[in-house]
């Protein structure tokens, strides 16, 4: 093995690829969900089509995309990886008395757990739209009089009507609640992992973790309870919403 | 058995020890009853007088590693009601005395739990993976001859509380029994931050971070994943901060050191 290999399969090297690899992630994060934030806008999905369309073709972002498909895949990988390199030190002989919950968190001991709820949402979710807008085809269009975005994907109508299934919403709410727990210990551990820890920035780093997961995951999961709770199958919204949602949803 | 604080009054005790005959047997939980145990005795003293009734009886005592008593050797291991060294913080078996549990309490007692960390018998445990890092790195090496004066490589305050802070492990393996990763990186944090801290240390300071990591990782401890269980557990309160510190000295070594294997 080369230096560069073994440095990067030792303890330290596979940590800070983990370290690395998420908070790419979380700058994905942040694009996403701005992007996403376009599913509110009043305008029965014509800002949220043309941007999906634009994100689907555009050169530069199908580059950047494969950066994104490598970010995910080293991240599951080295949490493999490390999952069973930890669980082989750990030994198959357990604590018959183990009380971790006085000395820890209980989000970033279960990492795993909430990570593995996190993947399965991600493959139904890259199956259900990535899929079907990139690979299947068989969205509906957008139609209308502008002949630019007619033959657009009507991305947006599929949004609705996912998100007019139950079973369907509830597992993106649980998997952004898991989400949420996920970058709570995720994020200033991963500035620890890749040495930034200072007494000047470490209070900082830790508190916009703290709301960088609350607003990523509240913001995430906004989008099904919305389209559930206060819109038809149209995306319009009902007429029996409180009327200061219509104040909200009408101001975009 | 009154002890020093006339108050104290003596405690009828139920133990859950481990016991195990050697490093290949089957291990298993005992159940053992202590009478008029002084609120005032060490957690070891209350264990000796357990072994004493054991003697006695003609059984075989219970097998547990301590040498100063004092807190200062990291010798005492004990995993006691599933914390590294007990409930109390910042302490060492040794010094956690029985008035902090109480008349009638049952108490489980293990050994610390690690692959690299076997069972010698019952909650002795063979701790030598941390003395083959230190072999590996750990030290700094020094030319024989006159003795060099005092102070005469001056080190600002600050440096030398940063590093004396490190200094203050006492390798008792607290961290990796706590740890769910059983990850030795703060005993191996502690060390190379204080070394890389000091300027007696620059000479070794690439090769020994890679060297201390590699043996870390040949040992067999896992890889932390920043959960901060061992630094709620060090009895001597060594911070998460080093591990942050290893992590940068393992990067900047692997990146600029001569070493190409």
């Amino acid at each position: 093995m080369s230096w560069i290999t073994k440095t990067l399969t030792s303890s330290i090297g596979r940590k800070i690829i983990m370290a690395a690899t998420g908070l790419f992630l979380c700058t994905f994060l942040v694009v996403h969900l701005i992007g996403n934030l376009q599913l509110f806008k009043h305008d029965g999905g014509a800002a949220f089509n043309t941007y999906s369309h634009f994100m689907g073709t555009n050169p530069i972002i199908r580059t950047i995309e494969w950066g994104l498909v490598l970010g995910f895949g080293f991240h599951i990988y080295e949490a493999f990886a490390l999952t069973r390199r930890n669980k082989a030190a750990r030994g198959a002989q357990g604590y018959v008395s183990n009380h971790s919950e006085q000395n820890s968190e209980w989000t970033s001991r279960n990492m795993g757990i909430l990570g593995t709820i996190i993947l399965i949402f991600l493959l139904v979710h890259l199956y259900n739209f990535f899929w079907r807008a990139r690979f299947a085809g068989d969205l509906p269009r957008m139609g209308g009089d502008n002949l630019e975005t007619r033959d657009y994907d009507n991305l947006y109508m599929a949004v609705v009507s996912s998100f007019h299934h139950l079973w369907y919403v509830l597992l993106y709410v649980a998997a952004q609640i898991s989400l949420g727990y996920h970058l709570w210990h995720g994020f200033r551990s991963g500035f620890q992992t890749l040495g930034l820890n200072h007494r000047k920035y470490t209070p900082l780093i830790k508190s916009v973790g703290y709301i960088f997961a609350v607003v990523v995951s509240a913001g995430f999961a906004a989008m099904p309870l919305y389209f559930y709770l206060f819109t038809n199958d149209q995306g319009e919204l009902a007429a029996n919403v409180p009327t200061f949602i219509h104040t909200v949803a009408s101001a975009f | 058995m009154a002890g020093s604080n006339p108050n104290a009054k003596p405690m009828n005790l139920t133990l859950n020890v481990w016991r195990q005959p050697n490093r290949q047997a089957q291990g298993k939980i005992v159940e053992y009853h202590v009478k008029d145990i002084s609120p005032d005795m060490s957690f070891l003293e209350m264990l000796d007088v357990l072994n004493e009734d054991l003697l006695h009886a003609g059984q075989d005592p219970v097998a547990f590693d301590h040498d100063c008593r004092e807190g200062i050797c990291g010798s005492c291991d004990l995993f006691i009601n599933g914390r590294s060294h007990g409930p109390e913080k910042g302490t060492t078996t040794c010094q956690l005395h029985m008035r902090k549990f109480s008349d009638g309490d049952t108490i489980t007692i293990e050994p610390w739990r690690a692959t690299a960390f076997p069972v010698n018998k019952d909650l002795s445990v063979d701790r030598s993976a941390f003395d083959r890092i230190i072999q590996a790195g750990g030290y700094v090496s020094v030319n024989t001859g006159g003795a060099p004066d005092g102070n005469e490589i001056p080190i600002p305050k600050d440096i030398s509380d940063r590093a004396f802070e490190a200094a203050t492990c006492i390798g008792c393996g607290a961290c990796v029994a706590a740890c769910k990763n059983a990850s030795a990186m703060l005993f191996v944090s502690a060390k190379v931050s204080q070394l890389a801290l000091l300027p007696q240390g620059q000479v070794e300071r690439k090769t020994r971070v890679e060297n201390m990591v590699a043996q870390m990782d040949k040992e067999g401890f896992g890889a932390c994943t920043n959960i901060g269980s061992c630094a709620a557990e060090c009895p001597v309160g060594i911070s998460l901060e080093n591990i942050a510190i290893l992590n940068r000295e393992f990067l900047a070594a692997k990146a600029a050191s001569n070493n190409l294997a």
